[in-house]
């Protein structure tokens, strides 16, 4: 049976680069375990899991986009064998479109992932706008939570500001975090950051940093 | 204070709001739905109307309208939805009305792709709709520029009674970058003049038309509006120069073309290719003075847009032919790497490859 990870947040939390780290950690410590990486967005039109398939290739992780990501039949059409992808692997990363409108698909195979072992993570970034109080942040949750038609388990502290992100943005961020498990009763899961950040925060989880503008990226030439 | 992550669509409809943009009317369309969905949400918690029309076409008129009471308002679109706003873009121009749209392009022409482009330059400068008209329009290459130039299109649409574009791309639109916001503005341009907004029989009442039933008295008020374009042109170039003091071959580009630019700039110097950056902000009016002036050690310039090469015409009037112009351009929402400008710029030294 697949272990199964499901990914939501506010649009811009850093579901994505979040999902692409979990999927790389996964493999690198089993590396014979089969790990998918599913882009559940039916949201954003780019900036999306489905970019990563060279990566995902280079490394044998499996990726499971729609048929459609990333061309311009601008339809939220999903057309997974969802029972199949989970049996074929041992993780499987389900990256969820953000908001209760991205989780709305997510909805559609609750039955599915309720008979697996299941962890939902709450990704959450106190600096996005309509989310930077924890308040905000929880009621968001539940709306996920509603359209979704599964609860979540665990909360994923990812809090940066981009490519500015420093390590005293990052340790503000835990009280941020606390509050939300507090309030929801939910366990903080890890407190996610960029690698060269050195922060003191509880449950790190180092992150290489994947999703960025073109012109930021290493050049080939 | 404070800065927040945001996307490009999202920091546009909150500046709008800070800057006291009270209503809002659109049509959702890819890649712009986010600044429509986060006026939903907002709006009606911050004392203002978001309305979701049933086509472009009446939420350009609902603008208009809008407008014509001397509030702040605004519409959004991408490029095909930009297109049917045009006749009401017109109307607002003959009416000398103060409003901000904003066009974040996608690939066309028709409907074209929901991917990022720049192929809308011509109509945002040459063609927001028929008559001898033109409105400002504003190019940020960053999610703070998006937030800052929606303030400044708020500010000059007001100061000039114009219509002001602030012309992003979906790459802009979509993209995440650290955003703080100024204090809000509010508009202290008296409006009472013109305004329709009720004369309480204390007053005459206030008329805003574009129709005239005269010809000479028609052409009167263009020509008279075209002083007006003079003081722009005269006050408003904006532009952003970077390393062209000693540059031989000067990059022009704007919006995400031009970050893609920058890098692909800094990596040639590196190199110790001769190479700057020309960034018009201001594309009506365009910094034509600003640009002469960048490229006086330039031997040659290289255009680059996402588009077929749209913009390259200014860059030719404005250097009025005195320096040969490259060009290279992706399109149809294909967005270059910036290893494609630096081997363009590589080639043009000399062909170091």
């Amino acid at each position: 049976m697949a272990k199964v990870f499901v990914i939501t947040g506010h649009y811009g939390s850093g579901k994505t680069n979040f999902s692409v780290n979990l999927a790389l950690s996964l493999k690198s410590r089993e590396p014979d375990a089969r790990v998918t990486v599913c882009d559940l967005d039916i949201v954003n039109p780019y900036f999306r899991t489905a970019d990563f398939k060279e990566l995902f290739g280079g490394k044998g992780i499996a990726l499971a986009a729609p048929a459609f990501a990333n061309t311009n039949l601008d339809i939220p059409a999903l057309d997974f064998d969802m029972a199949s992808l989970l049996y074929e692997c041992d993780y499987f990363i389900a990256d969820v479109g953000g908001d209760d409108a991205g989780a709305t698909a997510l909805g559609c195979y609750a039955e599915i992932f309720k008979g697996e072992r299941l962890e939902m993570l709450y990704v959450v970034n106190c600096y996005r706008k309509l989310t930077e109080n924890p308040q905000e942040a929880a009621e968001l949750m539940r709306e996920i939570e509603a359209a979704a038609q599964l609860k979540h388990t665990g909360i994923v502290n990812n809090s940066n500001l981009g490519s500015v992100t420093t390590a005293e943005n990052v340790e503000r961020s835990v009280e941020y975090a606390e509050e939300i498990c507090r309030s929801t009763g939910l366990e903080l899961y890890a407190t996610a950051y960029k690698r060269s950040l050195e922060a003191d925060v509880p449950k790190p989880f180092l992150c290489d940093i994947f999703v960025k503008p073109i012109w930021d990226k290493e050049m080939r030439v | 204070m404070e800065t927040y992550l945001m996307k490009g669509n999202e920091a546009l409809a909150e500046a709008a709001m800070r800057a006291g943009c009270k209503c809002f009317f659109g049509y959702p369309i890819t890649p712009q739905t986010e600044l429509a969905a986060y006026m939903a949400k907002q709006m009606p918690k911050r004392g203002g109307v978001f309305l979701q029309a049933e086509s472009e076409l009446a939420a350009v008129n609902m603008l208009l309208g809008a407008a014509s009471t001397g509030v702040r308002a605004m519409t959004s679109s991408s490029s095909p939805g930009i297109s049917l706003k045009t006749e009401g873009i017109s109307y607002m121009a003959g009416c000398d009305l103060p409003a901000v749209i904003i066009n974040v392009q996608r690939g066309g022409p028709g409907l074209g792709s929901i991917q990022p482009s720049q192929a809308d330059y011509f109509q945002a400068t040459r063609a927001m709709g028929h008559g001898d008209a033109y409105i400002i329009v504003l190019a940020p290459d960053s999610v703070q520029e998006m937030a800052d130039f929606v303030a400044l299109a708020f500010e000059l649409a007001d100061k000039y009674r114009i219509p002001a574009l602030v012309l992003a791309d979906g790459l802009l639109g979509q993209m995440m970058e650290p955003v703080s916001f100024a204090e809000p503005t509010q508009s202290s341009v008296d409006k009472s003049e013109w305004a329709a907004n009720g004369h309480k029989f204390k007053r005459e009442h206030n008329i805003v038309n574009s129709l005239y039933l005269d010809a000479p008295t028609l052409e009167k008020i263009v020509k008279k509006r075209y002083e007006k374009y003079k003081v722009i042109e005269e006050n408003e170039r904006r532009c952003e120069c970077y390393m062209c003091e000693d540059a031989e071959i000067l990059v022009t580009a704007y919006g995400a073309a031009a970050r893609i630019a920058k890098t692909a700039v800094a990596k040639a110097r590196q190199e110790g290719i001769k190479a700057g950056l020309f960034r018009p902000i201001t594309l009506y009016p365009f910094p034509r003075q600003e640009l002469r002036e960048s490229a006086k050690s330039a031997r040659v310039i290289l255009d680059t847009e996402l588009s077929m090469g749209q913009m390259v015409e200014d860059v030719q009037l404005s250097l009025g032919c005195t320096l040969p112009v490259e060009f290279y351009g992706r399109t149809g929402g294909v967005v270059p790497a910036p290893e494609e400008i630096l081997l363009k710029l590589r080639e043009m030294n000399g062909g170091k490859e």
